[in-house]
């Protein structure tokens, strides 16, 4: 039985029946939206459920919201379930201030760099990595350069006019 | 801070006697600035911990202010032994993004022209696992069709190693008769010196035992690390994009994904000479589709995305409208998220594209396989021998532009 978008989504309502659960298609893949604190028992579900395992871990990132406010910094998780060939997209916010989320280091073992990677630019914290360091900056660095309020451009120029062909 | 603090030795390495080595940044077999600091007892590896990041050019940060078109330079000087796959991958995406239906005829060009990145990519990983155990005569053969390759991007695209080919919708020239003259060409010649350099090396006694049995992978153990490409598929599973979700017309040719077993090095040097052959057998399907299409056809009909030609934007106001606003990259893009994924010469290259329907992208990451398959390497060359931890690295085909993005 081909595994469907469905029947993933009835799978997940009905062993967590919450609704801050929320589901879309962008593009034909389908994408979840948790709560910060269930992200690993979401992963260890779709990881474990006979019928889903999406056991290939193909990213982890993080996206930068200034303006919503109490869910600046989206986690980014891309599965895959090599078996049936299907993806799948799992998202969590937190707030800025306090970016906490549980690894997925227990699960995937690939998960190590990405989330050094994903800690090294946007500052999530993920509880219980074994070796959160930055990894591609400098160890000195004392900021998060992936987030939205440093500039490319050094923001203390006044020579050039962003206004035309800036962001 | 003072030089002191960046000798590391391994914990208790005074008392266990061993030895603290430093592989990299710049040493000849790395092929790449990135470095090891292996702890060795004798010629026994005891632990490797792998420092990558140093030639980080920030991408992804960069990516954020171009607009779209101007974000294709930045993706060829990933995976600069592949470039035209990673251009390609680009314009892939972003054409998911805005739905752009490509021509039959583009699909195919830009079959032959990823195929013969593979091929070139291969093609030097491989020779180089040779140069790494002593055996340079290999390398020497080949090397020059991968420069006969590189001759034939030039021709369609002006540049040989950062190739920016092709734009959102198809190619930004037909290909010339120069350029069909120097694929015929290659397509004549390649068999022939390949299979030398297959003679030369697969049953080479002393290769053989080199190889065998060095930095083994086991499917469980590259699946729980995300490993993808050649080396996944060495390890005996059959996972290849180009099959799993088709892209650019992929589906109409009929190829093999080449396994291993063991997933060693020598497999996934075998591994790679398969998908050589296979490439090869894809473009010569693809020239065979391309001569029942109209071979005017070069590009889809985009104009607000495609640049037009020179001579319109003299004489005709809409090509005139569109140059300006494409150069000047007012072009109104579409909202939306997208992952799009190819398989690169070395594993699952993906994008991540988020756009907010600015002239740049909101967020854009790049999913790049040897960062993460890099992970894999202090694993696999534990306890193995310091020669074997170099031929491993040579094996894994990491290029150092991709890893650190």
């Amino acid at each position: 039985m081909a595994l469907t978008h469905e029947h993933i989504i009835r799978l997940l309502q009905e062993k967590f029946a919450d609704p801050q659960l929320t589901f879309e298609e962008p593009y034909g893949l389908l994408t979840v939206t948790a709560p910060a604190e269930m992200n690993l028992k979401l992963l260890q579900f779709l990881h474990d459920e006979a019928s889903l395992q999406f056991r290939f871990l193909t990213d982890i990132t993080a996206v930068h919201y200034p303006d919503r406010k109490g869910e600046e910094l989206c986690v980014v998780y891309h599965l895959h379930n090599l078996k049936e060939n299907v993806r799948l997209r799992m998202k969590i916010y937190v707030p800025v201030e306090k970016p906490d989320v549980f690894t997925a280091t227990k699960l995937f073992a690939g998960a190590n760099w990405m989330e050094r990677e994903t800690y090294d630019f946007f500052g999530i914290n993920f509880v219980g990595h074994p070796d959160l360091r930055r990894i591609l900056n400098v160890d000195e660095m004392d900021y998060f350069p992936m987030r939205k309020e440093y500039t490319l451009e050094d923001p203390t120029r006044t020579d050039k006019d962003d206004e035309m062909f800036g962001r | 801070m003072s030089e002191q603090n960046h000798i590391k030795l391994a914990d208790e390495s005074l008392a266990r006697q061993t030895t603290t080595l430093n592989l990299g940044p710049t040493h000849p077999a790395t092929h790449g600035v990135f470095q090891n600091i292996l702890e060795v007892d004798g010629e026994r590896v005891l632990k490797a911990e792998p420092t990558v990041g140093y030639i980080h050019r920030a991408f992804e940060k960069i990516a954020e202010r171009r607009p779209y078109y101007q974000i294709t330079p930045l993706t060829d000087r990933l995976n600069y032994c592949s470039a035209p796959i990673n251009n390609i991958g680009w314009h892939l995406t972003v054409e998911k993004l805005l739905g752009i239906k490509t021509p039959k005829r583009v699909d195919y060009l830009r079959v032959i022209i990823m195929e013969l990145a593979r091929i070139a990519d291969h093609l030097v990983c491989n020779s180089v696992i040779g140069v790494d155990t002593g055996a340079l005569t290999g390398f020497t053969y080949v090397f020059q069709y991968r420069e006969k390759i590189y001759e034939i991007y030039e021709e369609i695209c002006g540049s040989p190693l950062t190739t920016n080919i092709g734009r959102f919708g198809g190619f930004e020239r037909n290909f010339s008769d120069t350029a069909w003259a120097k694929i015929d060409a290659f397509m004549k010649t390649f068999p022939k010196a390949f299979n030398e350099f297959e003679t030369l090396l697969n049953r080479n006694r002393i290769f053989m035992d080199r190889c065998i049995g060095a930095g083994p992978l086991t499917a469980e153990m590259a699946l729980n690390y995300s490993v993808t490409g050649p080396n996944l598929r060495a390890a005996g599973i059959d996972y290849d994009l180009r099959v799993a979700q088709p892209y650019s017309s992929y589906e109409d040719f009929s190829f093999n994904i080449p396994v291993g077993t063991t997933g060693d090095v020598y497999d996934r040097y075998l591994v790679r000479n398969a998908e050589v052959w296979e490439s090869f057998g894809i473009i010569k399907q693809a020239l065979e589709k391309l001569k029942d299409l109209d071979p005017s056809v070069y590009h889809a009909d985009v104009p607000e995305f495609y640049l037009p030609d020179k001579k319109d934007v003299y004489t005709k106001m809409e090509a005139l409208i569109y140059h300006f606003k494409i150069v000047m990259g007012e072009t109104d893009m579409l909202p939306g998220e997208v992952y799009n994924a190819v398989e690169g010469a070395n594993g699952e290259l993906g994008y991540y594209l988020i756009s907010d329907g600015g002239r740049s992208p909101y967020r854009l990451h790049f999913r790049r396989p040897c960062f993460i398959y890099y992970q894999i390497y202090p694993e696999i060359i534990k306890n193995g021998l310091l020669s074997d931890a170099i031929i491993t690295l040579s094996s894994l085909n990491l290029i150092a532009g991709e890893m650190d993005a």
